[in-house]
């Protein structure tokens, strides 16, 4: 059993599950006769067959030791603190930018993926990312007519 | 003779102030982005879609190639001062450039990859001119059929052919047609894949596709891998091309452009085979072989050349066919559609101001791209003096923008995460991510083209292969996958 727990093996399994689920849910689409035999499944069996038919194949071969990744994706440990903090900027995002708007929202995730990348000075960097936050809003969104909804500010500006 | 008059046409379109603007606009972003590591056209372009809503066909296209051409200038200026190929096809500038950068002779390398980019972009606008309207006449025999084949060949070709494995490329294919697939089939008017949700029932938007692909998953890696410190060799002195220079990369130039171009141009449009057969061209030919790997000025300028021919070649089947090759063709692909256009051979007659109009634009852009890039070379590299914090704290934002922008949904963001998620799985156990956008915005395309073959034929899956070309295409396909399985096994 050691060998799956390879990384290569655990991510074959990952889409042989993707596949499954893709091939579950194919079953699910209700097919009217009429188009019985060119229907909307046909391209959707296909291809979720043919993922599950790779993971296999992908499985087999981290299996025999044939794809194995190179040293220098296995000789340093992940930077677990680094993708912490993405990951926190990344949830405080989804979670801020409805009730707090674009401009706050983005300036913490601007602020965490420093951080992330080695940068120790929050305050400067959150200043940063207020102003690429305000150039992002007002030169970006507005130039392309994306209405981002400026939430807590909406008010004033 | 037509084509000239129609390449005139389209010149009185691309020179039109406004368009002229666009292009400006176009080509500083693209040599901006292109300088940038970790950003590149696919991604741009993907953020600068909604633009589409509000612009004409014609400027956004301008636009859009602009960045595609400027993207290619300014990637060898990070792979001659940073050692850092942005992309596959610039790893041998990297090699060579780089070599020649720290023995202070960066501003030659700046120079030669400059002009030979323009001579290679110049002579594959020069290919696209007078080989899509042929390609056209040919493309309009085909039958459903026959489309779809050609599809099924380009698939192949994009993630079996290029990249390091035959299984990884053909599982991100897989994965893309899956996304494609996600909504509403317009034909029976069925929702596939949805999960019930109803945010989902128009499909996943390209942009979260490629932006979770190129802009979420890249920085998710390079935040999980140690802080490396790439040191930025410093453009330092005015020592430019010598004659000597010239004499020496005149020639790589226009080898490296024919080499390069066929390449693109074919459904297995990659930049990375003509470069490194380029490089052993020119190592071959060269009255200095012993400089290769030391800073031969020879192996920049004909890769290089060779990488900017493939990416003009690239759109040859794009304008012609419809069938994009590379991811930033895909996405240019689904531009089309925003504008209700449908991309195939019938684009040259029904839409020719916007097709000439970008054609002409492109050898516009080229000129721009020279006078931008020869002179400004020391400007560009500045910009790679951004901290890395800051840079990926930046392209997040743009990506949130880009995303958020689009529905104003949460849920975008979080598929935008869970697809940067993926990203990162397919970047650290190198899976090719340009199948899987080529697959989700070729795919709905392929399926349709097969029920049309398949609705004409009464049901019949004989179709595929009885009709002559349409076998052809398919058994090249097998071909592509099985012949390397073969010569692997022989080893």
């Amino acid at each position: 059993m050691q060998r799956l727990r390879r990384p290569e093996a655990l991510l074959a399994l990952g889409v042989i599950g993707l596949g499954c689920v893709a091939l579950y849910e194919t079953t699910r689409i209700p097919v009217s006769p009429m188009y019985a035999r060119v229907g909307p499944t046909a391209m959707a069996y296909a291809a979720s067959l043919l993922l599950t038919g790779l993971g296999v194949a992908l499985l087999v071969e981290a299996w025999r030791g044939r794809w194995t990744s190179p040293p220098e994706e296995t000789a340093t440990p992940l930077n677990l603190r680094a993708i912490g903090w993405l990951l926190l900027g990344l949830v405080l995002n989804i979670g801020l930018i409805g009730p707090l708007g674009f401009m706050p929202a983005s300036t913490l995730l601007f602020a965490c993926t420093a951080r992330a990348f080695g940068s120790r000075r929050p305050l400067r960097d959150a200043a940063i990312g207020a102003i690429f936050a305000a150039i992002a809003y007002f030169g970006f969104a507005q130039l392309l007519g994306i209405n981002i909804g400026a939430g807590l500010l909406a008010g004033w500006v | 003779m037509e084509t000239l008059g129609l390449l005139a046409d389209g010149f009185a379109v691309a020179l039109q102030p406004v368009n002229l603007l666009w292009a400006i606009v176009g080509v500083t972003l693209g040599t901006a982005v292109g300088v940038l590591p970790g950003l590149g056209p696919a991604l741009t372009i993907a953020l600068l879609l909604p633009i589409t809503f509000h612009v004409p066909a014609t400027a956004a296209f301008i636009l859009f190639a602009g960045i595609y051409y400027g993207a290619m200038y300014g990637g060898s200026t990070t792979s001659i001062l940073l050692n850092t190929p942005g992309e596959s096809a610039t790893i041998i500038t990297a090699l060579e450039g780089h070599k020649m950068a720290r023995k202070g002779r960066a501003a030659a390398a700046l120079a030669t990859a400059a002009i030979g980019s323009f001579i290679a972009g110049t002579i594959g606008t020069l290919g696209i001119t007078f080989l899509a309207p042929p390609l056209v006449e040919l493309a309009l025999q085909f039958g459903p059929a026959d489309y779809f084949s050609l599809m099924v060949l380009a698939f192949v070709a994009v993630s079996a052919v290029l990249g390091s494995s035959v299984l990884r490329g053909l599982t991100a294919l897989a994965f893309g047609i899956l996304l494609g697939l996600i909504g509403i089939d317009l034909q029976t008017g069925q929702p596939r894949f949805t999960f019930g949700l109803p945010e989902l029932l128009d499909g996943i938007n390209v942009i979260v596709v490629a932006v979770g692909l190129f802009a979420v998953g890249e920085t998710l890696y390079l935040a999980s891998r140690p802080l490396g410190h790439a040191t930025l060799t410093p453009l330092k002195g005015r020592a430019w091309m010598t004659r000597e220079d010239w004499r020496r990369s005149w020639k790589p130039w226009l080898r490296g452009s024919v080499l390069g171009f066929p390449f693109g141009a074919l459904p297995a449009g990659g930049a990375e085979v003509p470069t490194f057969i380029s490089y052993f061209v020119e190592k071959k030919l060269s009255r200095h072989p012993e400089e290769f790997g030391h800073g031969a000025i020879e192996g920049v300028a004909g890769p290089e050349a060779a990488n900017n021919a493939s990416a003009a070649g690239v759109l040859v089947p794009m304008l012609a066919l419809g069938l994009p090759t590379s991811a930033t063709a895909a996405i240019m692909l689904s531009a089309f559609q925003s504008y209700g256009i449908n991309p195939g051979p019938l684009l040259l007659q029904t839409q020719p101001e916007l097709v000439w109009g970008l054609i002409a634009s492109l050898y516009v852009g080229n000129v721009m791209l020279l006078v931008l890039n020869l002179p400004l070379a020391g400007l560009w590299a500045k910009i790679l003096a951004i901290p890395s914090p800051w840079l990926y704290g930046g392209i997040l934002m743009f990506a949130t923008i880009g995303t958020y922008g689009i529905s104003q949904s949460p849920i975008d963001l979080i598929l935008l995460y869970l697809i940067g998620g993926v990203g990162y799985l397919m970047r650290r156990f190198d899976f090719p991510a340009a199948p899987t956008v080529i697959g989700m915005i070729l795919g709905p395309f392929a399926e349709q083209e097969f029920r049309r073959a398949l609705t004409i034929s009464g049901g019949e899956f004989s179709v595929f292969a009885t009709r002559p070309l349409s076998a052809m295409l398919l058994g090249l396909a097998v071909l592509l996958l099985v012949v390397p399985l073969l010569l692997r096994h022989r080893r």
